[in-house]
């Protein structure tokens, strides 16, 4: 698989406005972007109300993924474009999401929303009519998908990759800068996790760095052993899948999995080992 | 606004921020008197590196909660327009930083 196969550039998803075979998709924690304007045709996922289980702690199950592409008149042979804010955290999420239930044909927008405003792309607020469709969704593939137990298991046998910021890593913050601090769980980081944080991997306008980069700072940095099986984590899942699509996807390390649990189930699960401060 | 997500929030600022115990940074971006709706408010620490981001709202408003110290805020807007300013945060105080384009 090569990177063309997975992310394509605007220009491309330009040329493909209109194709009856593309359904373009913006996926995002707050829609209210894609009311205010989107790709022309795109139609939108929610992140939370679309899915997540509206009551347990999970994704929404295959039966659920299954009504929601049905419903959003999306069928098993389209070709499904994502893109999203946020540097496309929740467009690469959704992607890995497609990718657990079995959707071949899956792509990527580089730079998502943010370098298609940048650009000054075209913005629509018309929202397409798509008939309904059946869709059929194959069984989770676990070999992406990380739950507690494996990575409390894989401490100092296997690349944990942490993708928060620094400040989350070593325990100075537990969400993000752009959002209040007022989480409950216990900060800092699994043990032997390596820090890089999501946003080395893409540039200022969201677009993903060079795989000799992004080798460079997976392999070279940080160093990984790229022979080991990787889990990468942040907080609820969304920043490590853009990092899982950089290392599974466009690295093609084969045997990388998100774990979609990340700090918020870590952090608060009891007599778990914490380290704070530098990795080491 | 979600605060169970890592996601960015609805841009803009909307509702006026109570520091709190937050280091809250927070401010608008005009251009000749008028909000910039459309471009995004980096937060960078020191050597330029990332710490958060945001879509600027419909009146041009960004928010930040950080961690204490000093930072610097880069705004970009389309056609490659780009500023900064440098800013400083601590806990219990809304720090404001206008951006005139």
């Amino acid at each position: 698989m090569s990177r063309s196969d997975v992310l394509v550039d605007a220009d491309w998803a330009e040329a493909h406005i209109g194709d009856p075979n593309v359904v373009i998709v913006e996926v995002d924690e707050d829609t209210s972007a894609y009311d205010k304007g989107h790709i022309p045709t795109a139609i939108k996922l929610d992140w939370k109300k679309d899915l997540q289980d509206p009551v347990r702690r999970d994704f929404v199950d295959k039966t659920g993924f299954e009504a929601l592409l049905s419903e959003r008149g999306i069928s098993n042979d389209d070709t499904v474009l994502l893109y999203g804010g946020n540097n496309n955290w929740f467009a690469a999420y959704a992607y890995w999401y497609f990718k657990l239930y079995g959707h071949d044909k899956v792509l990527l927008l580089d730079g998502g929303r943010k370098k298609w405003e940048l650009d000054s792309r075209e913005l629509s607020t018309d929202v397409p009519d798509r008939p309904r469709t059946s869709y059929t969704a194959r069984e989770q593939d676990s070999s992406l998908r990380a739950l507690r137990d494996e990575v409390i298991d894989a401490i100092g046998k296997r690349n944990l990759v942490d993708v928060r910021s620094p400040d989350e890593f070593t325990g100075r913050l537990l969400a993000p800068a752009h959002l209040p601090q007022e989480q409950a769980q216990r900060a800092g980081h699994i043990p032997t996790a390596r820090n890089v944080p999501w946003s080395k991997a893409a540039s200022e306008d969201g677009t993903f760095r060079s795989d000799q980069e992004l080798r460079q700072l997976y392999e070279g940095d940080a160093g990984l052993d790229f022979g080991k099986d990787t889990i990468a984590y942040c907080r609820i899942g969304e920043r490590s899948a853009h990092t899982w699509f950089v290392l599974h996807e466009l690295l093609g390390l084969p045997n990388v999995k998100n774990y979609d649990g990340s700090w918020t189930e870590y952090g608060s699960l009891v007599g778990v080992p914490i380290e704070l401060g530098e990795a080491r | 606004m979600s605060t169970d997500g890592c996601g960015a929030p609805a841009g803009g600022v909307s509702a006026p921020a109570a520091a709190g115990d937050q280091a809250v940074v927070e401010g608008k971006v005009t251009r000749d008197g008028a909000a910039v709706s459309t471009g995004y408010a980096r937060l960078l620490g020191t050597g330029d590196e990332f710490v958060a981001e945001v879509p600027l709202g419909a009146d041009g408003g960004f928010r930040f909660f950080a961690a204490p110290g000093s930072w610097t805020l880069r705004v970009l807007a389309p056609g490659g327009v780009r500023a900064e300013r440098p800013v400083a945060a601590d806990y219990g105080r809304v720090t404001k930083v206008d951006v005139v384009l």
